[in-house]
């Protein structure tokens, strides 16, 4: 047997833009200006899925929930990301996006149906240019990549008006790299040109297995052999995740083409509410990541960079604590699904057998309640 | 329309309708622009509707599905070409998992308007891959619908309404009827999830899709010659099923035979007998049969013809069907 290769990086050439203790790095590839005050609503953002996080994995522990995809750890990448949307733009997430979501205006009450059972996701992705979470590992790295032919079917790319051209961001995991569904995308994108950001978030991890399981090269490095540019981001900096974003988005939007980004960061919380991190990981390598956590570093050039209104903090805890309220009472009030809707929009059009059978199912119920 | 033509002509006029009547059909697929396509059924298309509208694709068929899902998403009305029935399988996760369940899992405000053409069957002394049947795997699977023409008016009609469906349609093509001989395009089209009586007969019926009707037909004549008069089925939908057609005719005749090329267990042949014992029991003469391609991997070229359903096993089993 081989000694197994290490031949990931930790941490190369990263795109930083706040270190963990709070300061400000300048790079002239990626300028961000940006006040403190919207600097103050990232802080906001961040602050606000984390607690809707912690609310979700409450909801598991008492039962109100069969299962959660925490976020704990990413919501600098997904917040940083999310902000650098358009309205007119499109999100095509895996099933962790929930800091995305919020970016996108989805009520998170709307992403635990999944969650909770009473649907398979419930919205319209028309209504947040948001699309349902997708749960096969990468597949939606097409869905986003055929979306962006139709974009630029529709003209609506290259243009030069801001308000109509339209790039299209794809979330996956440093696991769905080895899926041949996203290398098939990152093939497609490159050869079509296409208005297409394709973002990794590395948490380390696909469930138990470490990156190096999937890649002997750092994963941003991938983009080069495709023929579109890549980019290693830290993801637990907010600023950098969103001007690293905001420039692959725009270079789409230009009909630059697509770009690859890995954002660089760590999955404090198990893979889901089922997952053991004791049988994979060390507890020490937590440790340091707490260090280098998304919301401290903000929290820390806030007090001490901006002038922020004295009751800023408490506010936007009050805040946290209303959203918590609004997911607690909102989950447990979630209406549980009639037994016939299981066969509602299975076809647009139902066909006559499946009408009977949604009768026989009806017929049923009806007597075994009665 | 009083034109005769060949299904492969028949179904690239189909196409030019659709692409002609909504321009958010877009044709997508493995040589399917410059060259036609390797059967040229989308002949000529690509040169009339440009290059953005029929796309020669990369070859990676999960991502033809994958991105027809995306296309559909934005608003399009994509029809894929799949080259050869044996290459559906890289593509297998995109259409089970993602075309036939998004319109579900958006709770029915996204729709999934996508035509998945299959050129299907065997008998055209193919190489592994190229003569398989798939058309069950597809059919077990909620969300979508299932069809095989057997005609070239079917052929024009049929796949002109499984671009209009708003639900995404599995499109099998019999392959070796492509070129076979020409017929008259008929005015207008039996509805595409209607099965048909091709034949009138009292004695048996004989039911089947695709690429065995021109061997049903054959047997039909050939047991008439022997005083037995068999009606003839053309299911034409495969999923859903037009049972009721089925129903009726076996009413009459008490005696059922279904065929297909795809393998025999779970197939459609199976759960046609299960529904017509289920609602037509006290009918039933005897018991439902079949005559289907065998529970092996597709045959070598040199024995795919003893393999398919051909006219002696077909006729074999309506002995045996006279039998009871």
């Amino acid at each position: 047997m081989t000694e197994r290769v290490h031949a990931v990086h930790p941490e190369p050439d990263m795109v930083q833009l706040l270190t963990p203790e709070g300061q400000r790095v300048e790079r002239p590839d990626y300028p961000l200006d940006i006040t403190d005050d919207e600097i103050a609503k990232l802080y906001r953002d961040l602050v606000l899925v984390r607690r809707l996080d912690t609310e979700a994995i409450a909801l598991q522990r008492q039962g109100e929930l069969g299962l959660w995809a925490s976020l704990l750890g990413q919501e600098a990448a997904q917040i940083g990301a999310g902000h650098a949307l358009r309205p007119q733009d499109m999100a095509f997430p895996s099933y962790r996006e929930h800091g995305v979501a919020w970016c996108r205006g989805v009520d998170p009450l709307q992403l635990l149906g999944l969650f909770r059972g009473t649907n398979l996701g419930g919205f319209s992705p028309y209504e947040h240019n948001f699309t349902n979470y997708t749960i096969v590992i990468g597949a939606q790295a097409l869905h986003a990549t055929g979306y962006a032919m139709g974009v630029v079917r529709d003209g609506a790319m290259g243009t030069g008006d801001p308000e109509r051209d339209t790039a299209v961001l794809t979330f996956f995991g440093d696991g769905a790299t080895s899926q041949g569904d996203v290398n098939e995308a990152f093939v497609w994108a490159a050869a079509g040109n296409l208005p297409v950001v394709f973002f990794i978030q590395n948490n380390q991890f696909a469930i138990s297995a470490a990156v190096s399981t999937q890649s002997r090269v750092p994963l941003y490095q991938r983009a080069s052999g495709f023929g579109f540019p890549g980019v290693r981001v830290d993801g637990n900096d907010v600023l950098a995740c969103l001007a690293v974003t905001r420039k692959a988005l725009d270079d789409a939007r230009n009909a630059q083409g697509p770009t690859l980004i890995e954002a660089f960061t760590y999955r404090m919380n198990p893979h889901t509410t089922n997952d053991d991190t004791r049988r994979y990981r060390l507890g020490s390598e937590v440790e340091t990541w707490k260090l280098k956590d998304p919301i401290a570093r903000v929290r820390a050039y806030l007090t001490r960079e901006a002038r922020l209104d004295l009751d800023f903090f408490d506010d936007v805890e009050q805040e946290a604590k209303k959203l918590a309220e609004h997911v607690r009472s909102g989950c447990r009030a979630l209406p549980d699904p009639t037994p016939e809707s299981v066969f509602d929009n299975v076809h647009v059009t139902m066909p006559d057998e499946l009408e009977g059978q949604r009768a026989e199912f009806v017929d049923f119920v009806s007597e075994v309640a009665s | 329309m009083s034109t005769s033509m060949t299904m492969a002509k028949a179904l690239n006029e189909g196409l030019r309708k659709s692409m002609e009547s909504d321009p958010k059909v877009v044709i997508m697929g493995e040589d399917v622009g410059k060259l036609g396509g390797v059967f040229r059924i989308t002949d000529g298309l690509q040169k009339d509707f440009g290059e953005d509208r029929v796309i020669d694709t990369p070859l990676a068929e999960s991502a033809i599905i994958g991105t027809a899902v995306g296309l559909a998403i934005r608003g399009y009305r994509p029809v894929c070409e799949i080259q050869f029935d044996g290459f559906v399988f890289p593509g297998f996760d995109q259409i089970v998992s993602q075309v036939a369940k998004f319109h579900n899992r958006s709770a029915g405000l996204v729709r999934m308007p996508i035509t998945i053409r299959i050129p299907s069957g065997g008998g055209i002394g193919a190489v592994e891959h190229h003569s398989e049947s798939v058309e069950t795997y597809f059919a077990h699977t909620a969300g979508l619908k299932v069809v095989a023409c057997a005609n070239p008016s079917d052929a024009y009609w049929m796949i002109q309404e499984a671009i209009a469906d708003d639900d995404p349609v599995i499109f099998i093509e019999p392959k070796r009827l492509y070129h076979a001989a020409k017929d008259e395009i008929e005015d207008a089209p039996t509805p595409i999830y209607q099965a048909r009586v091709v034949r009138p007969g009292q004695h048996v019926t004989l039911a089947g899709y695709g690429p065995t009707m021109s061997t049903l037909l054959e047997s039909a004549k050939a047991a008439a010659e022997d005083g037995i008069e068999a009606e003839v089925i053309d299911l034409r939908s495969v999923s859903p099923l037009d049972i009721p057609t089925v129903l009726e005719s076996v009413r009459r005749t008490g005696r059922l035979i279904v065929v297909h090329e795809a393998p025999q267990s779970f197939g459609v042949g199976a759960e046609i007998a299960a529904r017509v014992t289920e609602q037509a029991f006290y009918s039933l003469e005897a018991p439902v049969l079949r005559v289907t391609g065998y529970d092996t991997v597709y045959p070598p070229s040199r024995l795919e013809h003893e393999w398919l359903p051909n006219l002696d096993r077909v006729l074999d089993a309506i002995d045996k069907i006279m039998e009871y």
